[in-house]
This record gives structure tokens, C-alpha cells and sequence, in this order.
């Protein structure tokens, strides 16, 4: 067969045309599967074809405009857009942070203020002590000062002595029960190792009988003592002596002395 | 070619992505067939349209061995725009419609876009032998077949044949 012949004969351009028989049309598509020339040509007539066809166009119009028209939309390319974000797990997540933050700071002030109620308590308890105190205190004074004015009360006031003139002290002596209680606001606190003990005086002959060693005179807080006395005094004295206490008085650490009027 | 032979079975395998293919390729080409008969832009888009539609329904009737798929296209092209020519519709708002030919659309485009080719074929028309330009457009934009334009051209059927040849070689020479 001569291929150039039958190229230059003008059937491939009425093939492209599709100016041919059925019979001519198969007849070409098997010589084109036989030689490579022939569709070679015919794509070429057909790409000479298309351009000039296409130049009578006024406009183009893109296939998206088109395609609805197609009634298959549904079918269409997928798009590798991005995934939109997903809103509500974004706001589970936050909700879920809050919640979890509420929660710890919620536990945080319950245990703060159990804290605080714990300190409320043990400061009620502690005022209550106080309240407490002050009942016993007030209670104790009034005791006292129901001693004082009792009509059986003996008043000795102690002045002070020698070098410790500016010292003083009172004792309210009730005969009816043997007490005696010291009022030794007038005193300094007892330095260290030394306690103040209290003497009962008989004056002729000059008899010194201790009445005990005041132990607790640097903390106790109205310096008002009570001590027992069985004795007829005539006076009273009180002297510093070494812890424990002494025999007889140390007489130039007598520091208040008193004595009785004779005429009670 | 054989590209081309998957782009169409794929596309007859109703392929979107084969299909806007094909029509990218050839779309303008139909529009450019359709307006060149019915010489009005929105029916001719329309056309060009129903063409396309006609195609994709009907895609499984079309066979390579039957001809080029463009061939195949182009004639549902032809066949549906003087279809429309024919219409009652069509012929009342179309009583002057003018007989320009292809070669007279594109010389009047004004605004042809500024590629190479555009401007290849706007000179190989206007250089356009009056014979080589009356057979092209019965043979490609018309669809007469060999034997028509025989007569229409008064020209012997043998002629029609090596004269459209030597016409699309000079087309080709311009445009390839």
C-alpha cells in the first residue's frame, strides 16, 4: 500500500470531517492501528480542525458554569478542601478545661476555708479560756474584795524598811478562820534563787514564826496571797530569803513590817 | 492516541474528570461549529451546551472505530444546530440572517485573543483562497457531505477532495 498516495488523496480530511462511510471509517481506524504515519496526519488535520473551529467562537464557557446542567453534581470531583474545624469539639474541650479549673479552684477554697474555720475554732476556744479566766478572775477579786470588807477584817499595812523604804505591802487578817492574805503588790519580783517568805511577829519578846515562803509571787498576777495563821500575832513581816525558805528571818532583808494596832 | 483513547473511555465510564477534559479541549471548538450556523452567541451557547449534554447521555454509543471523537461530537454539533435552524422559533426571529462565512466571523472578531494561533488563523483566512473557504465550511462547519458540496461548488467530486486537502494543509502550515 502507498502510504504517501493515500495520504495525499484527501480521505483523512474527510475522515476528520466524518464525511466518510461506516465501511470507510472502519476501514481507516485499522490502517491507523498499521501505520504510525496515518495517525500521525489525522491527528494533525484534526488539531488544524479544532483551532480553526474554535477561532469562529465568540467566547468560551467553562465547564463549571456548565456542569450544573448535568443533573450529576452529586458525583462530582471531591474537593481537597480543608476540613472545616470542628466548632463543638473545639467547645466540648474548652467547656471541659473550665469545668476541670473550677472544680480544682473549688477545692482549693473548701480546703482554704476549712482551714480558716479550724483557725475560727481554736480562736473561740481560745477566747472562751479568756471568758473563762476573766470569770474566774472577776469571781476570785469579788471573793476578794468580800474578804476585805468583811466587819471581822484586820487591816496591817507593812511599810517599808531600812533600805527598802519604798517597798510596802498590806495583810488583811481574818481571825474568825486563821487566814491571813497578803497584799505584796508593793513588792519587786523575787530575783533569781530567792522566794519572799512571810513572818508572824509576837513583839515582847521579839518572836519570828514564818508563815511559809510565797513561791508563786513572780507569776501570779494580783501579788494577793493566802495564807493560813493560827498564831496571835502582833505583827508581820516579809524578808527575801534563799529558795526554800530560812529558820528564822534574815533581818537585814526585811524588806516591809507591820504591826497590829493594839486595839483592833 | 492512546491517551486520548483512555480520556473517552473513562469518559464513558461517565468520568467527570475525563470529561471536563474533553470538554476543555474541544468545547470551544462545538461552540465555534453551532454559532457559525446559527449566527447568534446565546443560542449558540445554549447549543454548545445540549451538545456536551447530549454527548455524556449518549456517550456509550460512540466507538472509535466509528470515527474520531471529535468527528462524533462535531457531527451531534452540526446535526443539533441545523436542527435548531429549522425550528419555527428560530426562523421567525432569524429572518435575515446574514451568510457570512466562518472566515468572515473570524475576520470581524475585534477582541481575538492575542495567542499565537488566534492570530495565525485570522491571517490564513483572510489569505483564504474564495474555493478553500467555501469548502471547509460546507465540508467542516456545515456537514455537507463530499457529494453535496460537489454540487454546491459545481466542482467535480475528486476536486472537492484534493482541493479541501491542499486547504487544511495551508491551515495546518499556519496553525501548527
Amino acid at each position: 500500500m502507498d502510504i504517501k498516495a493515500y495520504i495525499e488523496s484527501g480521505i483523512l480530511e474527510l475522515y476528520v470531517a466524518g464525511q466518510l462511510s461506516e465501511q470507510e471509517n472502519q476501514d481507516i481506524y485499522d490502517l491507523l492501528h498499521q501505520h504510525p504515519e496515518l495517525l500521525q496526519e489525522v491527528l494533525e488535520i484534526e488539531s488544524a480542525v479544532v483551532k480553526l473551529t474554535a477561532a469562529v467562537s465568540p467566547h468560551a464557557i467553562d465547564f463549571d458554569s456548565f456542569k450544573g446542567k448535568l443533573g450529576l453534581t452529586d458525583t462530582k470531583v471531591v474537593d481537597l478542601k480543608p476540613k472545616k474545624p470542628n466548632w463543638m469539639s473545639y467547645t466540648g474541650w474548652a467547656a471541659s478545661i473550665l469545668l476541670a479549673g473550677g472544680l480544682l479552684w473549688t477545692l482549693n477554697q473548701k480546703t482554704e476555708l476549712e482551714l480558716q474555720l479550724q483557725t475560727a475554732e481554736t480562736d473561740k476556744q481560745y477566747l472562751e479560756t479568756q471568758i473563762e479566766d476573766a470569770r474566774t478572775d472577776l469571781a476570785a477579786t469579788k471573793n476578794l474584795l468580800d474578804v476585805i470588807r468583811d466587819k471581822d477584817i484586820i487591816a496591817v499595812p507593812l511599810g517599808g524598811q531600812g533600805d527598802y523604804a519604798t517597798s510596802f505591802a498590806k495583810v488583811y487578817w481574818n481571825k474568825a478562820d486563821n487566814t491571813i492574805y497578803v497584799d505584796a503588790e508593793g513588792l519587786p519580783n523575787a530575783p533569781q534563787g530567792k522566794v519572799w517568805q512571810v513572818w508572824s511577829l509576837t513583839l515582847n519578846p521579839l518572836t519570828p514564826t514564818s508563815l511559809g515562803t510565797i513561791d508563786d509571787f513572780n507569776t501570779d498576777d494580783n501579788k494577793i496571797f493566802t495564807i493560813a495563821n493560827a498564831n496571835e500575832s502582833q505583827a508581820f513581816g516579809i524578808t527575801l530569803e534563799p529558795e526554800g525558805g530560812s529558820e528564822s528571818p534574815t533581818m537585814d532583808q526585811l524588806y516591809t513590817l507591820g504591826v497590829i494596832d493594839a486595839t483592833p | 492516541m492512546a491517551d486520548l483513547d483512555i480520556l473517552v473511555n473513562q469518559f464513558q465510564n461517565k468520568n467527570q474528570v475525563a470529561f471536563k477534559k474533553l470538554y476543555g479541549m474541544y468545547s470551544k471548538s462545538i461552540h465555534g461549529v453551532v454559532y457559525n450556523i446559527v449566527k447568534d452567541a446565546d443560542i449558540a451557547d445554549e447549543l454548545m451546551q445540549d451538545v456536551f449534554i447530549k454527548a455524556w447521555h449518549k456517550a456509550d454509543t460512540y466507538s472509535s472505530k466509528k470515527g474520531r471523537f471529535f468527528t462524533w461530537i462535531l457531527n451531534i454539533a452540526r446535526n443539533a444546530a441545523i436542527d435548531k435552524t429549522r425550528s419555527k422559533a428560530f426562523k421567525q426571529s432569524k429572518q435575515n440572517l446574514n451568510a457570512d462565512y466562518f472566515v468572515d466571523i473570524i475576520a470581524g472578531h475585534e477582541n481575538l485573543d492575542d495567542s499565537t494561533d488566534a492570530i495565525g488563523i485570522k491571517k490564513f483566512v483572510t489569505q483564504l483562497g474564495e474555493k478553500c473557504k467555501a469548502v471547509i465550511e460546507l465540508l467542516y462547519f456545515k456537514g455537507f457531505t463530499q457529494k453535496e458540496a460537489s454540487e454546491e461548488l459545481q466542482m467535480p467530486l475528486g476536486t472537492v477532495k484534493t482541493r479541501n486537502r491542499n486547504c487544511i494543509q495551508q491551515l495546518r502550515d499556519m496553525v501548527l
